[in-house]
């Protein structure tokens, strides 16, 4: 294959790779500008992907399964909401009881309803799955050049939850900055005593937010089981919950900076794939493990060296109570 | 709403409300005209604070009611107070700080959902609210990047364009520099003439007779007087707050000052970016007399004092406790400690206490390495409690449980705490930092007490103080800083409030002239 195309597959495959990053580093943004630290976010895209394969496994509905995923981290974030909002409860410990619970539950219900060793059926019947979308002409413009190229490998030939997922930066955007709630969710983050005394309900706020994330997960973790691959296995999110955390950090709890700190982990991890085996000038081949290892290499480099500036919203973490 | 004259914007009959075991308000009647500003002190802790909190739907009262232009109304949250026309200026500013003016105005009461609009009318709104009251603030700066005085302002705004009619405002001054003050005073002035009622909380009596037209004393949750400010006076007001007799001024005879204990020359402490916050300062503390620092806050004294007890490091000069050299020996705070330089830090918190900890823990920290409260490698736990109730009696502090959490102490029983703890430690110099902020009238009065009998006792006392008053009354020599120079020196028998005010504001004074 030609250099370009090499490069140009290895950006569609970022771009695949991103998605559930974005969704679930969007997810936490809400959250997180409300002032809930969101560690869950493993557990509810680990939760929704079981829930989205296994009904669409049994109903032969990507769509319905879909819905049982949103369903389920949902559920998973009233779970949290309740545990950190009305009880006050620690968020950070909770969120990671809901991550241990979820990685023992998904495979134990698999187990007991499939048999097949905590997977769920592979998915191939029609309509299990969210397939790629081929716009109109892909297959002709492949081979125009290289905005041919572009046109069918980078923008079409995804999922729909993918260009779900690119419209949702703009959309967070216009959300955070363009309107009340935007506002309101801000102002909670950073001064939860100055909502409240401006008449808003605190809680009810956080609420809202923590159901956002709730949605977003899900649409992840659908993602994962329904379109990136066939099925749900054991750890699937393998860490993406909290690569979407240092993702978000780095994109500062900013919808388009954390669209490029997504992006760029993807890239690294596209990349991995693609340099696995390859001989490359004067190193030679690098051992698949290093190579797998380098996007959570770079996490650790970028969170320590580059994002000393950023700033926490001001009340993450703690819960909100009045005094006395 | 249509108002009968003679009807109070605001009256409250009967409120009573209890936290558990604390009964904070007793029954309390209270009462505001429209068009007056109406004083409410007492105490820390007599009740002020719950029951404005009351007021605004931050609690429920267990009984009473309240009534707005003589009409009955249930406030059960501050949207039903910020819709019946009550607005709050908290001590503690309820701004977003990384929210613009304009921003933080319409949080929660935005028109519809999406901002464009609600800013847009709010700008035009609050240019005629400027303009109504001479309050000007730059609508698009970020809060954070504003003065105190500012936010204070935008919080009025704030109230004003929730379309209040009666304004509370909790402890206003605490954070403002005198000319802050004196701004907010004439706003006050023009809410009056505008036909608000202003409730103005504090604790300190002479803004309430500067500004107030009625003022109502509580004490222990109940209200004990409630006169016109013209027929009444500081004194007769501090005895009604405190229940009893108070001194306002400390009785103390003239200073006997000895040798130097504390000698400073040419000190220069830069802040983590490189800014120089004190300039090259030089001065001297002698046995047998209190130096006090008289500034605006802010202007390098807290510096000054961190530097002088090791806390932050300073970048020129020298500073000698009994001629040894402590920068140049480079001894650090616990060094500093055990040469004999006590030091009651200004934010008492922050830097004097541990909050968590009990009262005992605290009456040990920073010397609890000393022989007198260790036994091997142990802690000695009956020399330590028997310590922390030998300081607890000669200072006063109440309740006398040496287990009790110092965050459950009053603020003016944790700094008698400290400060026992500082004196009993027998330094040469003590240096001390706002020794009453956040302290009551009568804790006030004891505290001064024990700084004149630590001077007394021939040992040199160096005082940093925004309020001068307290400089006025303590201190036997008075220097002035502003922004981080030594701008004069006064005998305190020459002081004026009005001579230190000039020099604060950076008019020199002789002797460094």
């Amino acid at each position: 294959m030609e250099t370009y195309t090499l490069i140009v597959l290895t950006l569609a495959a970022t771009l695949r790779v991103a998605t559930p990053l974005l969704l679930a580093a969007l997810a936490g943004m809400f959250s997180e500008r409300s002032g809930v630290i969101d560690l869950g976010l493993e557990g509810k895209m680990l939760g929704a992907a079981f829930a989205a394969a296994a009904v669409s496994a049994v109903t032969g509905s990507a769509w319905l399964g879909l819905a049982a995923g949103v369903a389920t981290a949902l559920t998973l974030a009233l779970l949290l909401g309740y545990a950190c909002i009305t009880h006050r409860g620690n968020q950070v410990v909770a969120a990671m009881a809901v991550n241990i619970m979820v990685a023992g539950l998904g495979p134990t219900l698999a187990l007991a309803w499939f048999g097949l060793g905590g997977q769920t059926p592979q998915l191939d019947g029609a309509g299990q799955r969210f397939r790629e979308l081929v716009w109109p002409w892909a297959q002709q413009a492949r081979d125009v050049a290289l905005p041919g190229l572009l046109y069918a490998e980078l923008l079409s030939g995804h999922s729909l939850i993918v260009y779900f997922a690119a419209g949702l930066v703009p959309a967070s955007a216009w959300v955070l900055y363009r309107t009340r709630f935007g506002l309101r969710l801000r102002a909670v983050g950073e001064n939860p005593l100055a909502v409240d005394t401006a008449g808003i309900s605190v809680n009810g706020l956080r609420y809202q937010a923590v159901l956002i994330s709730g949605l977003l997960c899900g649409v992840a973790g659908t993602y994962l089981s329904t379109a990136a691959s066939a099925g749900f296995v054991r750890d699937m999110t393998a860490g993406k919950g909290y690569l979407a955390l240092a993702a978000l950090i780095f994109g500062k709890w900013k919808p388009w900076p954390t669209l490029g700190a997504c992006l760029l982990f993807a890239f690294t991890d596209a990349l991995a794939t693609r340099l696995q085996g390859v001989a490359l000038p004067l190193v030679g081949v690098i051992p698949v493990q290093f190579i797998l290892a380098l996007p959570y290499a770079l996490t650790v480099l970028l969170l320590a060296g580059f994002v000393g500036k950023a700033v926490a919203p001001r009340a993450i973490g703690t819960p909100y109570a009045k005094e006395k | 709403m249509n108002r009968a004259p003679g009807v109070p914007a605001l009256e409250l009959r009967g409120i009573d409300k209890r936290f558990g075991a604390v009964h904070a308000n007793r029954g309390v009647d209270f009462s505001v005209a429209a068009g007056s500003v109406h004083g409410l002190i007492g105490e820390n802790g007599a009740g002020k604070s719950t029951l404005m909190n009351i007021v605004y739907g931050f609690h429920r009262a267990d009984a009473g009611e309240m009534l707005i232009h003589g009409r009955r109304v249930d406030i059960h949250a501050p949207h039903a107070a910020i819709a019946a026309g009550i607005g709050m200026v908290h001590q503690h500013f309820m701004l977003v700080e990384n929210f613009t003016v304009l921003e933080n105005v319409i949080l929660g009461v935005e028109r519809g959902a999406r901002l464009a609009a609600s800013l847009a009318h709010a700008r035009e709104e609050l240019k005629k609210l400027a303009h109504d009251y001479g309050l000007e603030v730059p609508l698009d700066a970020m809060v954070s990047e504003l003065p105190v005085g500012v936010q204070q302002r935008v919080e009025i705004l704030k109230a004003l364009y929730r379309g209040a009619e009666i304004l509370i405002l909790d402890e206003p001054t605490a954070v403002l520099t005198p000319q802050e003050a004196a701004q907010l005073f004439q706003l006050l002035g023009r809410l009056r003439e505008q036909g608000k009622a202003v409730i103005f909380v504090t604790h300190k009596l002479r803004e309430i007779m500067a500004v107030t037209d009625r003022v109502t004393v509580m004490r222990q949750g109940a209200v004990v007087a409630e006169v016109a400010t013209a027929e009444t006076s500081v004194r007769e007001l501090a005895e009604k707050m405190v229940g009893r007799a108070v001194l306002l001024q400390v009785e103390k005879g003239p200073a006997q000052p000895g040798a130097a204990r504390l000698a400073v020359q040419d000190l220069e402490v830069r802040d983590r970016r490189g800014v120089a916050r004190v300039k090259g300062v030089s001065f001297e503390v002698r046995a047998g007399e209190i130096v006090g620092i008289a500034g605006v806050a802010g202007n390098g004294q807290s510096e000054l004092l961190e530097a002088l007890a090791g806390i932050v490091a300073s970048s020129r000069g020298e500073i000698r406790l009994n001629g040894c050299d402590l920068v140049r020996e480079e001894l650090d705070a616990r060094a500093r400690r055990g040469l004999g330089l006590a030091h009651v830090p200004e934010d008492r918190l922050r830097m004097g206490v541990v909050a968590a900890f009990s009262a005992q823990a605290n009456a040990i920290l920073g010397y609890h390495d000393r022989p007198a409260y260790n036994r091997g490698l142990l802690l000695d736990r009956t020399a330590i409690l028997a310590g922390c109730e030998k300081k607890m009696a000669g200072y006063d502090v109440r309740p006398p449980d040496p287990e009790l959490r110092l965050a459950s102490f009053s603020g003016g029983n944790q700094q008698k705490l400290v400060l026992a703890r500082e004196i009993d430690a027998d330094p040469s110099v003590l240096l001390v930092g706002q020794p009453t902020r956040g302290v009551d009238i009568g804790a006030i009065e004891f505290i001064h007490r024990q700084l004149v009998a630590l001077r007394d006792a021939g040992k040199a006392v160096l005082l940093v103080s925004v309020e001068l008053e307290e400089i006025l009354g303590l201190a036997d020599r008075i220097l002035v800083m502003n922004c981080g120079e030594i701008v004069g020196e006064v005998a305190s028998a020459d002081a004026t409030e009005e001579k230190l005010g000039l020099m604060m504001a950076g008019v020199r004074g002789e002797g460094h002239a």
